[in-house]
């Protein structure tokens, strides 16, 4: 039996499981799914809304919100119930998102497997790079480091495996492909991803208000751009200047 | 400008203070003392809010020297022995050193991690809302890094405030049992109830590739009902996964913000220091309680650091002082009572 925390679990409605004295899991479902991953992220905005006394953060992930709480100040069976509240409020309405277009230079200078994975796929880099910008990704989680945006949504000509060697470090700013899956790096480090491109956009930088560039939830279009642009818009975010816009759609 | 110069850092210090809440979303961990307790009465000692920043260190402690015109610090966490320019000092007890002195911190007799408070704390910059060090993304702390010799503590005050060094009364130290209590879930249902008895059951063992990220366990094979991968979610400050091998994994300070292992239970807040003190070798066992119970013993110990506070004796106030100080010193395996 899963214990889950008294009174939280209808029949259609989400599962509450504790996560020790100082999270609960709010779990929609247990696999990859856009509708699952939906109400997730409208909960997690109602939450925001909602400021519940004893709420420290949550943490959105592919399928389920954890909400970190304070039990001296909330008691789980009380949060329980503040958020099925929320959730029936929500109902389906899907959170307002951020769609993003990240400018990316694709070259064997910033991206050093371009060439090695258009061999292996049999295309050539220019195919590449237009089906890697074709699509419109979704970022379904961020974790396993600072500001490492799991997105979903690669076209399956692209998936490949991870490497064999995990190279120790990959450069900030780096694209990259890792299974089925394409991410982008906002801090330096060690990956078996492999590298396709960079984007001079800084996805982690302390010196703004919001240090960190994408937040769960939000849609992200790649648009390729010569390394002269990359060299321009770079020295423009090293200044701390944006160089990635967004529009905002419900 | 007023510092400790670090002469010796022993073989792992860190800046640490309560931890960086609020950017788990964004990947970032929370990192923050292994053992909040001492954290929090090392900080009691010299007047700090509880969640001042100070040095976490790793079964020694180390040698400073005081660049200030005097400086209160206190030591609490394992027993580790504390002298001062050679003489030997209490540890739960704040104490004044002048400039120029020396602040050596030896081996642990008991336990693992141990803290150096300062009066005043250590002037050092937030990072996303906290001075703890997260060394795997390079935030926090003394430049994102460990202590190395030759460094420097950068000190928020340049002499000791007023009023008297504090100590603790030996009997009140915390002690643990080698129990360590847990919350059944998130995942409890993917694990066989065999496997569920054999986790709570039978001794687990610390194994040596244990370290502020996680503990990993060596011990019966914890059976899982299916698969043991899921699709990621969050883990939690304790959350205990069991890997491929059925061996339990528990997740601490400095553990990623998102995980695909099933997670049998989670650590109560409250035992979490019983793990931070525990050596690789030792054995433990755990023990499930209800969340509500997990819940108050949160409070009691709460109320119990207060009443700590209220239990602190001022220095040369107290006839039992050098009694205390004896016993600190000379009678080793009294104190925690770990195992």
């Amino acid at each position: 039996m899963a214990d889950p925390v008294p009174g939280g679990n209808g029949p259609s409605g989400p599962r509450f499981l504790p996560a020790g004295d100082g999270a609960l899991v709010v779990e929609f479902g247990t696999t990859v799914d856009e509708a699952v991953n939906d109400r997730v992220m409208a909960l997690d905005g109602a939450v925001a809304k909602a400021a519940i006394p004893g709420v420290i953060e949550t943490v959105p992930t592919y399928r389920s919100l954890q909400v970190v709480y304070d039990p001296l100040t909330i008691r789980a069976k009380d949060l329980v119930a503040r958020l099925t509240a929320l959730v029936s409020g929500t109902g389906a309405a899907r959170a307002v998102r951020r769609e993003w277009t990240i400018p990316v230079c694709y070259s064997r200078e910033l991206g050093e497997d371009l060439d090695w994975l258009a061999e292996t796929k049999g295309v050539t880099a220019d195919e590449l790079i237009r089906l890697h910008t074709g699509s419109v990704y979704r970022v379904y989680m961020i974790g396993f480091m600072p500001g490492f945006a799991y997105l979903g949504g690669l076209p399956k000509e692209l998936h490949t495996p991870r490497r064999q060697d995990p190279r120790t470090r990959v450069p900030a700013g780096s694209i990259a492909i890792g299974g089925e899956q394409t991410a982008m790096f906002s801090i330096a480090a060690p990956s078996g991803w492999h590298m396709i491109g960079r984007t001079p956009a800084r996805g982690f930088d302390q010196r703004r208000d919001k240090p960190f560039l994408i937040d769960t939830g939000d849609l992200i279009c790649f648009r390729a751009i010569s390394p002269d642009e990359f060299a321009r818009l770079d020295a423009l975010a090293e200044r701390g200047e944006a160089v990635a816009e967004f529009t905002e759609a419900a | 400008m007023a510092a400790l110069s670090i002469v010796d850092p022993g073989p792992f210090s860190t800046l640490q203070d309560l931890g960086r809440y609020g950017y788990q979303r964004f990947g970032v961990s929370v990192s923050g003392a292994m053992d909040e307790c001492a954290l929090r009465i090392a900080n009691m000692l010299v007047g700090n809010d509880g969640g001042e920043a100070a040095v976490e260190f790793t079964l020694i402690g180390g040698t400073y020297e005081v660049q200030a015109e005097s400086c209160r610090f206190a030591v609490a966490g394992g027993d580790f022995p504390v002298s001062i320019d050679g003489r030997p000092v209490a540890g739960y007890a704040s104490h004044t050193a002048r400039r120029g002195s020396r602040i050596a911190i030896g081996r642990a007799q008991e336990g693992v991690r141990g803290y150096l408070s300062v009066a005043g704390g250590f002037d050092v910059p937030e990072v996303l809302g906290s001075r703890s060090t997260h060394l795997r993304s390079g935030l926090g702390g003394l430049d994102g890094a460990a202590l190395a010799a030759g460094g420097s503590l950068p000190l928020r005050l340049e002499e000791a405030p007023e009023g008297a060094d504090m100590w603790l009364p030996h009997d009140l130290w915390p002690a643990a049992d080698g129990i360590v209590r847990v919350v059944l879930g998130p995942q409890e249902d993917l694990f066989t109830p065999a496997g569920k008895e054999t986790f709570l059951s039978r001794p687990y063992k610390i194994s040596p590739t244990s370290d502020r990220m996680g503990y990993r366990f060596e011990g019966p094979v914890v059976e899982h009902a299916a698969d043991y991968n899921i699709v990621s979610d969050g883990i939690a400050k304790g959350s205990i996964q069991i890997v491929g091998s059925g061996q339990p994994i528990i997740l601490l300070a400095d553990r990623q913000t998102t995980g695909g292992y099933a997670k049998i239970a989670t650590v109560i807040s409250t035992d979490l220091p019983v793990l931070a003190q525990s050596r690789p070798g030792h054995s433990l066992r755990f023990r499930a309680v209800s969340l509500e119970e997990a819940e108050d013993l949160r409070r009691t110990m709460m109320d119990g650091l207060e009443h700590l506070r209220a239990s602190l004796r001022r220095a040369g106030s107290a006839a039992d002082e050098n009694e205390h100080l004896l016993r600190t010193n000379l009678i080793d395996g009294v104190v925690g009572g770990i195992f």
